[in-house]
């Protein structure tokens, strides 16, 4: 008696006893074992083969160009004259003539490319000022450090827009020919709208607030040009009063820093509404013709002009087929290494488990 | 009295300026004592406050930075992030400033918030009220304004304000009674004496009127030890000397029980009081995965700083050409051209360390320690190991040796009160070779009508009948046991006895209280100490009046003690009681041959066994012992030393009466503890003060040796036949030979019959085998190494006499042997807290020696049985989990930042992160950190009931096995390789080609984000696959922490963030997420970083598999088949509680 009362003071101490805190909550314990895994690396191997197959046809039919043209054809005059004086006013144009092989059926996208220009190095990227560039009206005369040394100029007007990356915005402008057999040169037609991502043109990248009397050369009132340009933003394009500014599709797609030293951009899509291009760009002899401005000799570095069909995959890109077939053999490897070794390691397994 | 004041003064003259400096002068009252005898020299002493807290409001800011800066984790972080602000760095300081600063904050409130709890305390303790005499009158004080010197009134269960000696009190012998529950977990009311001329005063007015000095020593910390002395000033005579001891010292803290009121005056205050200075701070242990954990850490700095010097060569190798230092198209500034190149050198270095320093995380701290506070509520929790008798809860004090509890290789243990109960009961009395044994025992209570007796060996005699009677008297009178009328005894209320109401013994020796409870029930009952004089009922019910003159209390060293009493016919008589050793040399008659054999009989059974003997004094030998008492007593200085030479002139030519017998019945499930901790793998070694044969039949009795357990001797008894040298080099012959023979069957795969052994050691033989060797030629070396060999190859050794010292040098000795060991020490009593303090893992058992071991131990516990589970349950999960969590956070951090490393090489060494200063400083705090901490906590690799059930499982575990260096490379290596499969990967993905529907092109962040996607996903999945317990929290966390990571990842792209000045990430997830081919490429590479990990398990299992593994496969095959069956009988479990 006295001690089951003496019992109820000790016990209030007492932990409680949930499945919680006695660590024995409801619990699935899978573990590695061979029985679980070789199904699974089986099925794997098998559907890494067929979607390897799969990409690897898409790849197939996937056609693309490259034409160097930095110093190809009549652009040797260019390229040496665009050697040494960085900002020279002076106008070259050169031709370069190349030839399509195959029809590119479907849609089909023109890329400038440049080789060896590190648009990656840290403080490169950072010399922008996104604050600037939307639209925010405090930042556009008051241009952020990381610009330095392309925020003033010499006369300490701020630059719109600043930094290392608008001033070496890619300035070459190519025009495509096409020279059928029989006929007249014809121009490639090329939509140069569209380019940029949807997001970057119409909600990131802003202009400075204008209205129906209110110009877009006025809101830049106060800036001057990027030191290497030889338009200000607000007149980037001739054609289209909307495309200026800070939502250019040029200055978008080019203020978009690529990852790697060797990279193309988006230039144009081909507008298929003209014949003979309704069924996409045909096979035959083109000429290139470029506006040469853009300097590549003093960093060794290479321009292009690349052309190639998209489809739902993108373009040629033969690396994700191989590595779809690679894996499939890898697993296919592992699992037959592992059901050997299951077969032979069984029974003895087994043993030991008695 | 003359002469000793004298003798005093001129000892006093005599020592010098040294002695002074060790000593104080309180002057009672703080009143000038009479002019002429002294000069007034003014001490000043603390005041009585306590500060037990850590900061004051004004300092804590400061105070607590420094302090957590000091740890140099803290302090890495703090100069990335100053060189973050100071120079021109790839990630901005938000990136480490920010976890840092969470880290700060969140340690900086839970320490204010632990440091105002303090305060709150110490303010209730320093606000409240004392009683104070000033002028004859008593006032209120609060208890922080109490100065040295003042006179304290202190009224019934009051707790003493300071430490006070007591002067005087409302009872008339000057006694009182105290309990000291709170400071050392004794419950038994102690008797202290007011100062025999200083009784009297025991009114307000009449304490006024005192004039005296104490000297004493100045505050120590050993709450049994006090010397000084009081020098009583009486109408300007020569001043009386009184000394003073423990007795006289109320210490702070403890209560007062049983008395109205007393007078007394402080002498130590605040923070010098004894309890303040048993309140330091112990040692910080730390715990073998930690030890490794900094070595990885050492690991991980070389390789950041090579990386960071690799990639700083290189940039300035690749700079060479002025046209990639400086192209047209990114110009520098005026200042960077102009400065100096080593300048930049040094900047670039440290943007490089700023960069890559995210491979040490300092989430890894805060993860760790989370990991180990939380963890160790686990063994709070835990209802196997609460003690539903006491009531109590197992106490964690530390959090920092969870894991080391899965480490152990060495069990040290004490015996009593640990593997045994504690709990003694007076089992026979043998005297002079008549064996008495009292029936109808019942512990701890007196049960009336047992007063019975059974005699073997009957008539002794009319001469024996006299002896008899002497050696019963003699046990009741020779003890310091308390009768208390009161029915709760430590918390445990003991039942009343049909209505009446009983008195109990207490004492702080359960030794005694069994010898005199015995006493009772073969008719002699110890009634009370009433006025120094000590009452018994003798068998005819006839009170016997003993005067108690002096008592000689027991100490460890002596192992005995006496008492000295005047019986009412006027003789005077020393009894004393003490183990044989120390008794038999001092015994010069009795039937000493007789005594010895029953002794030695008793102790094999495992009984605890005590020799009483007696003489009688002559009033000269009375005064002369008197004599010798005071005056060692007196003095201030190595008074100890001086006591125990008069103890030792004193107990001498005894007369022997007889011997006790005492069983102490073992734990609940020691020996089960014991074995199963065998099959762990563990050396158990049992140390006691116990005499050898008691232990070794304790040693029997758990299951610590065998039957077939050979025993080596290393005692007193064989180093006196032979040399020490020669037993030592015999016993390892032995030893060795059966250890070569030992290898030869293991690989003849006959291991099944190899002899064990078990040493035998005692306290003598193990000093002179730890006594440095003088001639190192003749043997050698040391004998210590022989020892060790020993030792090393005995599957249990047993230390028996063993003084607390000498236990903590055992455990330094094997903790410093050349394996190094994980050591565990476990005891209850005050004399285990050296060895608990000097283990890697103490463990303390709240037991009934008080709470001192538990107060110094690492965790404590109620029952040895609860190591069990402790050791092979909760310590086992604890290593795996972080060993686990600490590879997993090197691994996460190598994937995370080799990326970035590879990307330099693409980059031109320019320092540009891959990865978005969002994902830079969450990767580590949110997207990644939940699912490891969860796992840490909650990962069970195979079944408790499994880890209870099969001991050798902790041999899995053993030497660190999963932090060992192969291991971490593996991690490491996995590491860099999916860091190689991501970035690759994705470069070869984004290799100069479009992968979206619209032709449009991919930037730099969309490759960085396609990697870290890639990273987090490959990270959590690698935990998914390495967890084996998944309950709902598990799916929660990383099922919860991928999503959280593709929600953030929306959120933050999906908005132009007004306050920050890029806005790089806008929609890039999205963008991302809106081609095909990136879909294909994340889950190919996932697929491929988790491939080898994978089909390397599945090898290790089926070709190499380990006992853990072979266990789990088992189970797997047993629940496939009865899986409804466990299924039902584990809800049906977590139901019925």
């Amino acid at each position: 008696m006295g001690k089951k009362q003496a019992g109820t003071g000790p016990l209030s101490r007492r932990p409680d006893n949930s499945a919680f805190k006695q660590q024995r909550l409801p619990a699935w314990s899978p573990s590695l074992t061979a029985q679980t895994v070789l199904p699974t690396f089986y099925i794997l191997s098998l559907v890494c083969l067929f979607l390897g197959i799969w990409l690897f046809i898409t790849v197939e039919n996937t056609y693309e160009l490259k034409v160097d043209y930095t110093n190809a054809g009549t652009c040797e005059r260019c390229f040496d004259l665009r050697k040494h004086v960085i900002a020279s006013k002076t106008p070259c144009t050169c031709t370069v003539s190349f030839q399509v092989p195959k029809t590119f059926q479907g849609d089909v996208f023109f890329y400038y490319g440049l080789r060896n220009f590190h648009q990656n190095l840290r403080r490169y990227m950072d010399s922008r000022d996104d604050a600037q560039m939307v639209g925010r009206k405090n930042n556009l005369k008051a241009p952020s450090s990381y610009c330095a040394p392309f925020d003033y100029d010499a006369n300490r007007v701020p630059i719109a827009p600043c930094g290392a990356v608008a001033n070496s915005m890619f300035n070459d402008s190519l025009t495509v020919m096409y020279n059928p057999a029989d006929g007249a040169e014809i121009q490639v037609p090329l939509y140069r709208k569209g380019i940029a991502w949807y997001t970057d043109k119409n909600v990131k990248f802003r202009n400075p607030p204008t209205n129906n009397t209110f110009t877009l050369q006025q809101a830049f009132e106060g800036t001057t040009r990027p030191l290497y340009w030889q338009r200000p933003v607000y007149e980037l394009d001739d054609t289209d009063s909307n495309n200026n500014g800070f939502i250019n599709d040029d200055l978008i797609v080019w203020m978009r820093e690529a990852a790697f030293p060797n990279f193309k951009k988006l230039y144009g899509v081909l507008n298929r509404a003209q014949v003979p291009f309704t069924e996409g760009l045909p096979p035959g002899n083109y000429t290139l013709s470029i506006n040469y401005n853009f300097p590549v000799e003093p960093f060794r570095g290479r321009k292009e002009l690349v052309i190639s069909m998209v489809t739902w995959f993108g373009g040629q890109n033969y690396f994700l087929p191989i590595a779809y077939l690679v894996t499939s053999a890898l697993i296919l490897v592992a699992a037959v290494v592992l059901t050997m070794v299951y077969v032979k390691v069984g029974k003895y397994g087994k043993n030991m488990e008695d | 009295m003359d002469f000793s004041s004298l003798r005093s003064l001129i000892t006093r003259y005599c020592t010098g300026e040294e002695s002074w400096v060790d000593s104080r002068t309180v002057y009672i009252g703080n009143k000038v004592p009479p002019p002429g005898t002294e000069a007034y020299i003014l001490q000043r002493f603390p005041d009585n406050r306590i500060v037990s807290s850590k900061y004051t409001f004004w300092n804590f800011i400061p105070k607590n930075l420094f302090e957590q800066f000091r740890r140099i984790a803290n302090f890495y972080f703090l100069i990335i992030f100053l060189v973050q602000l100071i120079i021109d760095t790839p990630t901005s300081p938000m990136t480490s400033g920010l976890p840092l600063f969470f880290v700060i904050t969140v340690t900086a409130i839970k320490q204010g918030y632990e440091d105002w709890i303090r305060h709150k305390a110490d303010n209730a303790v320093n606000q409240c009220p004392v009683h104070v005499i000033q002028r004859g009158k008593v006032e209120r004080k609060q208890s922080q304004k109490l100065q040295v010197g003042d006179i304290v009134q202190v009224k019934e269960n009051e707790t003493f304000p300071c430490d006070l000696i007591l002067l005087s009190t409302s009872r008339e012998d000057g006694t009182c009674f105290v309990t000291t529950a709170s400071l050392d977990g004794e419950s038994s009311h102690k008797t202290y004496y007011a100062v025999q001329d200083t009784k009297a005063f025991n009114t307000a007015e009449e304490v006024e009127t005192l004039h005296a000095t104490i000297e004493c020593e100045q505050p120590q910390p050993d709450l049994y030890k006090f010397v000084g002395r009081i020098n009583i000033y009486l109408d300007r005579n020569e001043p009386i000397a009184r000394p003073l001891g423990s007795e006289n010292l109320l210490l702070r803290g403890a209560t007062l029980k049983n008395t109205e009121y007393i007078h007394a005056v402080a002498i130590y205050t605040g923070m010098e009081t004894k309890m303040a200075l048993n309140y330091q701070s112990k040692s910080q242990k730390r715990s073998a995965v930690e030890k490794s954990m900094n070595a990885y850490l050492i690991v991980y700095l070389c390789i950041l700083i090579s990386k960071a010097l690799i990639n700083t060569v290189l940039k300035y190798v690749w700079q060479a050409n002025p046209n990639r230092d400086e192209p047209w198209y990114n110009q520098k500034t005026e200042t960077e051209r102009q400065r100096h190149v080593l300048i930049r050198a040094f900047t670039d270095f440290l943007a490089f360390m700023v960069l890559f320093n995210y491979i040490i995380p300092v989430s890894m701290y805060v993860t760790v320690e989370m990991q180990k506070f939380l963890g160790s509520y686990f063994i709070l929790w835990d209802d196997d190991m609460f003690d539903e008798e006491l009531g109590e809860r197992p106490l964690v004090n530390t959090s920092d040796l969870n894991e080391e509890l899965g480490q152990v290789e060495y069990v040290f243990t004490d015996k009593t009160g640990t593997l045994t109960e504690n709990n003694m009961e007076l089992r026979e009395c043998c005297v002079d070779g008549h064996v008495y044994v009292p029936h109808a025992i019942c512990n701890g209570q007196i049960l009336p009508g047992a007063a019975e007796m059974d005699m073997i060996d009957s008539s002794p005699g009319i001469d024996g009948k006299e002896r008899e009677e002497l050696f019963f008297r003699a046990l009741c009178l020779c003890h310091t046991v308390q009768v208390k009328e009161e029915e709760t005894v430590d918390g445990i209320k003991r039942g009343i006895h049909q209505g009446k109401s009983t008195s109990f013994y207490i004492s702080s020796s359960p030794d005694e209280v069994a010898l005199v409870e015995g006493m009772k029930r073969l008719g002699f009952t110890y009634l009370r100490l009433k006025d120094s004089h000590m009452e018994i009922l003798n068998r005819e019910e006839e009170m016997e009046r003993f005067e108690l003159l002096e008592v000689l209390n027991f100490d460890s060293v002596r192992r005995r003690m006496s008492v000295i009493v005047r019986s009412s016919s006027g003789e005077y008589y020393l009894f004393c009681k003490g183990a044989d050793s120390s008794i038999f040399p001092r015994v010069v008659s009795g039937k000493v041959e007789q005594v010895r054999a029953r002794v030695e009989h008793n102790a094999v059974e495992g009984l605890r066994t005590l020799c009483v003997a007696y003489k009688k004094l002559t009033h000269e030998e009375y005064e002369q012992t008197c004599h010798l008492l005071s005056s060692a007593k007196l003095c201030l200085h190595e008074c100890d030393k001086k006591l125990a030479e008069a103890y030792d002139v004193i107990e001498k030519d005894f007369i022997l009466l007889g011997a006790t017998a005492v069983e102490d019945r073992l734990q609940d499930k020691a020996a089960d503890t014991i074995e199963s901790l065998h099959k762990a793998g563990m050396k158990v070694w049992v140390l006691t003060g116990d005499k050898m044969e008691t232990a070794a039949a304790t040693c029997y009795a758990s299951r610590l040796f065998h039957r077939n357990t050979q025993i080596l001797e290393l005692t007193t008894k064989r180093t006196e036949e032979q040399s020490l040298h020669d037993v030592l080099f015999d016993l390892s012959r032995t030893v060795l030979r059966q250890h070569g023979s030992m290898t030869r069957d293991i690989f003849s795969g006959l291991s099944g019959d190899y002899q064990d052994y078990g040493l035998i050691i005692d306290g003598a033989t193990l000093s002179a085998v730890l006594k440095p060797t003088r001639d190192v030629t003749s043997n050698g070396g040391n004998y210590k190494e022989i020892f060790l060999e020993i030792c090393r190859n005995c599957s249990a050794v047993l230390c028996c006499r063993m003084a607390p010292l000498q236990k903590a040098q055992i455990v330094k000795l094997i903790k410093a042997s050349k394996e190094h060991p994980i050591t565990l020490a476990i005891g209850d009593g005050a004399n285990d807290v050296s060895m608990i303090l000097e283990a890697h893992v103490g463990i303390g058992i709240m037991g009934k020696e008080g709470r001192q071991a538990a107060r110094n131990s690492d965790y404590a516990i109620t029952k040895f049985k609860h190591l069990k589970k402790m050791l092979l349950v909760h310590g086992h999960y604890y290593y795996i989990r972080i060993a686990e969590l600490v590879q997993y956070f090197f691994y996460k951090n190598v994937c995370f930042i080799f990326p970035q490393f590879l990307y330099q090489f693409f980059c031109g060494f320019s320092q540009q992160p891959l990865y978005d200063t969002a994902y830079l400083t969450l990767y580590n705090i949110s997207f990644t950190s939940l699912p490891i901490l969860l796992y840490s906590l909650m990962e069970q690799h195979i079944n408790m009931d499994i880890l209870k059930r099969d001991p050798s499982l902790y041999r899995d575990i053993a030497k660190n096995s999963l932090l060992r260096w192969p291991t971490f490379i593996y991690w490491t290596l996995l590491g860099v390789f999916n860091a190689v499969v991501f970035f690759f990967g994705a470069v070869f993905l984004f290799d100069n080609t479009t992968f979206t529907s619209n032709g449009q092109m991919f930037g730099n962040w969309t490759f960085g984000t396609l990697v870290f996607t890639v990273l987090v996903f490959t990270v959590t999945l690698k935990l998914a696959l390495d967890t084996h317990y998944w309950t709902w929290i598990n799916h929660f966390v990383i099922w919860g922490s991928l999503l959280f990571y593709v929600i953030f990842s929306l959120l933050w792209g999906g908005i132009i963030w007004p306050f920050l000045n890029y806005q790089r990430m806008y929609y890039v997830f999205m963008q991302m997420l809106s081609s095909g081919p990136a879909w294909l490429s994340i889950i190919l590479l996932i697929i491929v970083c988790l491939l080898p990990d994978v089909v390397k398990k599945v090898l290790c299992r089926a070709l190499w598999p380990t006992t853990t593994e072979r266990i789990q496969t088992k189970r797997q095959c047993l629940t496939a088949e009865q899986s409804t069956i466990f299924m039902l009988s584990q809800t049906s479990s977590s139901v019925s509680f």
